[in-house]
Order: structure tokens, then C-alpha cells, then sequence
């Protein structure tokens, strides 16, 4: 771990009882979904982590305990900092309170993370799908949503799959 | 050659009414542009000097959907994107044809997911598909010609039933 970060994840740690994980210097900090809020806001205005560079989330399909992982990636540019900071939601419709407010810039990304993934930010002040047309049922990026509709036609199956192909019809 | 020789000094002809429509609409045909993705390029190399297209009576591409006759889709076609395609389609004056060029307009080719239709014949009538990732110029104009086929044998009783 980079030294200058070490009072930074220990300053979370003590905290909020964060765990925190290392992967080839990248520093992963766990959080629960209820200080979220709190954390991201501690960081940006006493350790100097003014920017949400990344922002996304992880299906881990079939596990449902937890399902899905949030990603924050904070950036400081006063001190040439990167951290990342995780939430760990469990079940297939979680709810998590919304970051816009520490954020401005997560605005767009919580709407394309409910989208893609399903996952509601309570509180979120435009929560409409950003990507994907307004009557689409579904989201895309979850592990268990269907990869394609397309059944491949060969010649003995043809005129059957022909028949269900929804073609338009003038 | 052709006509004048046939014809000597007489300076008419005799044909159906049919054959002289049919025959002027595919040397008249303006194409709407509708460039989506990579397709769109060999669409304007087939229009550009070294193929050019005008050679078959292919002037000018159409911006508005009202002066034209012809959809050439090129290129994959979103879901948010298929409305659009689809009201251009409807705002194209009778008698109109659609070429899907190349294999994504054709059934969705390497894009086989949530956010493209497998294929534009899922939004409006496709005439002629032109297979190719994409298809170079000569397969569009082979597709152009297919579609003149198409148009010379058109009757008038069969559009108007439409």
C-alpha cells in the first residue's frame, strides 16, 4: 500500500469498521450501505478525494449473499491519491441510499447502474433509465438476463424458427 | 445504338403505360441516407467517383425521408434507434423500397444482444438484403439493380391494393 494512503484507510477503518482488501496496490475499502453516505462524504471533505473517477457495480450471480458489489473510485488530485471504496448488497432488488449529494456527477451513473444492473437508489432525484428504452423490461448487465433473442436458423430447423421471427408487418 | 436504331425516323414508340413508369422510377431512384455504422462508408465509396453510383440514375441522397424513395439502412440498428427508423420509413412517399445493407440490418450479424434488433425487417418491410461486413460497393449496387428488378416488374394493381 502506498504509505501517504495508510492514514486515510485507517481513518475509515476506525470509523465505520470497514474492511478492506489489496490487490496489486489497488486498496479496496468495504462499507456498509448505510454509511455510505457518510464515508464518501468524509472523504471527500477531510481527506481531499474531490473526484468519483469510476463508478459501477458487480453482479456476483448466483451468489445472492452478496449479490451485487458497488464501486466507487475516488481520486484525490491534491495528493496523487486513488482509493476504492465497496458496498456489498445482497438480493436480486436492493436498495441503497443515493450519493448525488456527495457527488454531483453520480447522477448519470446511479441512473445507468439502475438500468443495467436493477439496483434502486433511494432518494435519487431523477431515477429513469438513462441507456435503454423507457419500456424495457429487464437489466442487461445482470448475469441472469437472457445473452441474445436470436435463435440461429439452420436448414432443418428453418421454416420453424421462421414462423416466431417477429418480422413487421407493413 | 438501342433505342435509335430500333426506332429509325418514326420517333415514337409504343410500350405500356406500366413498363414506361416502372422504367423511369429505377433511373430516377433517390436514395434516403440512412448511415448508421461502418456501412455508411462503402455506401459513400459506391456513390463516390470510383463506383458512381449515379451511373444508374442514383444522383443525389436524400436528407429528408420526403424526397425520397429508397431506405438503404446501413449499419446495426439500435432499439432506442428503431422508432426513429421507423417514422422516417412512414414519411417516405408511396411507392418506397428498403435495401437492409449488410449483415447487421440484415439479422443483427456479430450483434446478437439486448440493445440491437436482430435484423431492420423487425421494424419496416426489407425489399433486398445485401450480405457483406461490410459489403463492398459492388454488392450495393448489386443490391441497387436487384431492387430495379424488383421495381420493373411491379404491377399497377398491386400498389394500388396497398
Amino acid at each position: 500500500m502506498n504509505k501517504n494512503l495508510e492514514p486515510v484507510v485507517k481513518t475509515i477503518q476506525d470509523k465505520f469498521g470497514a474492511g478492506c482488501e489489496e490487490f496489486r496496490d489497488e486498496v479496496h475499502l468495504f462499507v456498509k450501505p448505510e454509511q455510505i453516505v457518510e464515508a464518501l462524504t468524509l472523504l471527500r471533505d477531510e481527506q481531499g478525494f474531490e473526484l468519483l473517477s469510476a463508478y459501477t457495480a458487480v453482479d456476483y450471480y448466483p451468489s445472492e449473499t452478496p449479490r451485487f458489489h458497488l464501486i466507487y473510485q475516488l481520486t484525490s488530485l491534491v495528493k496523487n491519491l486513488s482509493v476504492q471504496v465497496r458496498v456489498a448488497v445482497n438480493g436480486s432488488s436492493p436498495k441503497v441510499p443515493t450519493v448525488t449529494g456527495v457527488y454531483a456527477s453520480a447522477n448519470w451513473r446511479e441512473r445507468e447502474i439502475f438500468d443495467m444492473f436493477g439496483i434502486e437508489f433511494e432518494g435519487h432525484p431523477d431515477p429513469r433509465r438513462i441507456l435503454m428504452p423507457e419500456d424495457h423490461v429487464g437489466h442487461p448487465l445482470r448475469k441472469d438476463f437472457p445473452l441474445g433473442y436470436e435463435e440461429p436458423q439452420f436448414t432443418f430447423n428453418f421454416d420453424e424458427i421462421d414462423l416466431r421471427k417477429p418480422y413487421v408487418k407493413e | 445504338m438501342g433505342v435509335e436504331q430500333k426506332l429509325g425516323n418514326m420517333g415514337v414508340v409504343t410500350t405500356t403505360l406500366e413498363n414506361v413508369v416502372n422504367w423511369s422510377r429505377t433511373n430516377a431512384m433517390w436514395p434516403m441516407l440512412f448511415g448508421l455504422a461502418c456501412c455508411a462508408i462503402e455506401m459513400m465509396a459506391a456513390q463516390a467517383s470510383d463506383y458512381d453510383m449515379s451511373r444508374f440514375g442514383m444522383e443525389l441522397m436524400r436528407a429528408s425521408p420526403r424526397q425520397s424513395d429508397l431506405m438503404i439502412v446501413a449499419g446495426r440498428v439500435s432499439k432506442k434507434m428503431g422508432p426513429v427508423l421507423r417514422r422516417l420509413y412512414d414519411q417516405m412517399p408511396e411507392p418506397k423500397w428498403v435495401i437492409a445493407m449488410g449483415d447487421c440490418a440484415s439479422c443483427g450479424g456479430v450483434f446478437n444482444n439486448y440493445a440491437i434488433y436482430q435484423g431492420v425487417d423487425e421494424v419496416v418491410p426489407v425489399d433486398v438484403y445485401v450480405a457483406g461486413c461490410p459489403p463492398r460497393p459492388e454488392a450495393l449496387i448489386h443490391g441497387v439493380l436487384t431492387v430495379y428488378e424488383k421495381v420493373k416488374g411491379e404491377k399497377f394493381k398491386d400498389l394500388a391494393a396497398k
